[in-house]
């Protein structure tokens, strides 16, 4: 791939990107060779041009957008404004061959544009779009001289590409995040710890729970044994319909962690099912306590607390 | 908060951090380093973790890991190198947020790396440097250690 | 730093104030095993509300306190570990299982009733 290529040319001090332990890569956050070397001098002459052409470029760029149906959600003025300021950070960021304007740059609009509607393939496809319009503004000014317009190309197509992988993915992670805070604003709603009688909590769980989740609901309970002084507090999972290692896991800590704020708990509505999965993974269900039914686990809670229920002659318990 | 290439960590200690002769922590933008000389040398480091943690934008659980796995790593210095530095940063990877804490000394080494990695905290807190506890509180784990020469431990974690 | 050890009637409170070096928590473990054998207390509390921090080490010691001070007759209750601390002690694996736990001190002094209640003697009988 030609952007790695000039990458091992131009950086030869680089240390491999892969960490030996884990084999992540580090994400390099330069966007071409440092300003100095003949590329970098090269870069500031193309991007001078493509600066005296600006506004014609620019009003280019907005026209392909347009045509090309994208940023549908944005009014023309909105569109013309965005579109100055991305062509001025992408300039720059082809001078400079530093990202982290850029990169910021990228957060800010995608903080403005994802509550519009726009979706990832838009700001990919206008960033894409810039390289184009630009690659054929080069093109025209060098077409002359095929060497030169190589070397045009050399050290123009790697940074316009790693600027759009900026760009692109700096959007996607900043909705990402919007997801994320979503998804833990409805985590938060959909499991209430309910103080039920005095000093009892009632975490009914209701749906797949994941590894966040399961946090989330840990540190919410664990804070209402302290805000309500619980003494007990039954978690019911009869609405869970299956539970990996990672979760019983963390089910198993949230009763140890309840436990050192002295609250004890039950564990109701354990189905045969997740019963067979928890002692598959080695979990001994003997120190937790645990009973058939919600309605078991809150009478057994009461028992625990010294309430006693009666039960009056027309009903049945 | 700079771009923080993770080989760098490891790299940089032939050309050490200065080490600072008075107890007090040095502060270089963007770092700060905290000389482990004693127990009361954990608590410092701890509370540094901390407020860097809370600066950075953690929750109040995520401070008390990173607090915690802190202040293991400090005590193992103190208890089998007697002297040895923390390193605390902040650290910014494709838009996410997360500090690094190194624990560097140049005390006798651990002979057996995986052995370590393997026992932990026994239910009766058992013996044992706690690596495999500190692994559990935070995002990335990474330990070098050599016979003779000393061990630098380095964890990062991550704001969800 | 001296942690005060609270002497109310057979039960002794320590009131940890601010965070403690290991030392400090030494002291303590070593100050409450002679004051219960002095007075032959009943209960110890010792509260952790302020510590944020509950490492290998402490929870050792507070293991430590609360197997010494049976060995001289008395019952251990410690009180107020915050949330994201027993979150952090569980993610540890230090579960503190064979230790009296209880939210405050409040509670902590209703579990020594429970444990210590013998006919005519005894700490004092508390309402909840």
């Amino acid at each position: 791939m030609r952007a790695h290529r000039s990458q091992a040319r131009d950086e030869p001090s680089r240390p491999p990107s892969a960490h030996p332990r884990t084999g992540r890569r580090v994400a390099e956050s330069r966007a071409g060779p440092p300003a100095g070397a003949s590329t970098g001098v090269l870069l500031r002459e193309l991007v001078a041009h493509l600066r005296q052409g600006r506004t014609q470029l620019r009003d280019e760029w907005v026209q392909r957008i347009i045509e090309a149906r994208l940023l549908t959600a944005m009014s023309r003025d909105e569109i013309f404004a965005e579109a100055t300021s991305v062509y001025d950070n992408y300039l720059d960021a082809l001078e400079t061959g530093t990202l982290e304007a850029l990169q910021a740059y990228a957060r800010s609009l995608s903080e403005r544009i994802i509550p519009r509607g726009v979706e990832t393939h838009e700001v990919v496809g206008i960033v894409l779009l810039l390289r184009d319009v630009l690659a054929r503004s080069l093109f025209a000014k060098y077409q002359a001289d095929f060497q030169m317009l190589n070397r045009v190309l050399d050290a123009y197509e790697p940074a316009a590409n790693r600027i759009a992988i900026t760009v692109a993915v700096g959007f996607v992670q900043e909705r990402e995040r919007v997801i994320r805070e979503q998804q833990e604003a409805i985590g938060e709603l959909s499991t209430p710890v309910l103080p039920v009688r005095e000093r009892l909590l009632i975490l009914p769980i209701i749906g797949l729970i994941d590894a966040q989740r399961a946090r989330q609901l840990t540190e919410q309970l664990l804070r209402s044994v302290r805000a309500n002084r619980a003494k007990v507090v039954v978690i019911d999972i009869t609405g869970v319909p299956a539970m990996d290692s990672n979760v019983a896991n963390h089910l198993v800590r949230t009763v140890d962690a309840s436990r050192l704020l002295g609250a004890m708990v039950i564990v109701t509505g354990l189905s045969p099912e997740i019963a067979q999965t928890l002692v598959k993974l080695g979990l001994d269900l003997s120190k937790m306590n645990t009973v058939g039914d919600l309605q078991g686990g809150i009478e057994e809670a009461e028992r625990l607390l010294g309430y006693q229920v009666v039960s009056l002659p027309e009903e049945k318990s | 908060m700079g771009r923080e290439p993770r080989r760098a960590v490891a790299s940089d200690r032939p050309a050490a951090a200065p080490r600072p002769e008075a107890g007090a922590a040095v502060v270089v933008p963007g770092e700060t380093s905290i000389p482990v000389r004693s127990d009361a040398d954990v608590v410092l480091a701890r509370r540094r973790g901390r407020e860097l943690a809370a600066t950075l934008g953690f929750g109040p659980t995520d401070l008390t890991l990173i607090a915690t796995a802190i202040s293991e790593l400090t005590r193992n210095i103190v208890l089998y190198a007697e002297r040895g530095q923390i390193v605390l940063k902040g650290i910014e990877r494709n838009g996410k947020v997360g500090i690094v804490v190194v624990a560097r000394d140049d005390g006798p080494g651990i002979p057996n790396v995986p052995q370590a990695l393997e026992s932990g905290f026994s239910t009766s807190g058992g013996l044992g440097l706690g690596l495999p506890g500190v692994r559990r509180l935070t995002d990335e784990f990474d330990i070098v250690s050599e016979v003779g020469r000393g061990t630098t431990v380095t964890v990062k974690k991550w704001k969800r | 730093m001296v942690v005060p050890i609270l002497k109310q009637g057979h039960y002794l409170i320590a009131t940890i104030p601010t965070a403690l070096t290991d030392a400090d928590l030494q002291d303590l473990r070593d100050g409450l095993v002679a004051e219960v054998g002095l007075y032959r207390s009943r209960g110890v509390v010792v509260d952790i509300t302020v510590l944020d921090v509950m490492d290998s080490f402490a929870v050792r010691t507070v293991r430590d306190i609360a197997h010494m001070t049976r060995l001289r007759g008395a019952e251990t209750v410690i009180v107020g570990i915050q949330p994201e601390v027993a979150f952090s002690m569980v993610e540890l694996g230090l579960t503190l299982e064979d230790v009296n736990t209880a939210l405050d001190l409040e509670e902590g002094l209703a579990l020594l009733d429970r444990k210590t209640k013998r006919a005519g003697k005894g700490g004092e009988i508390r309402g909840t």
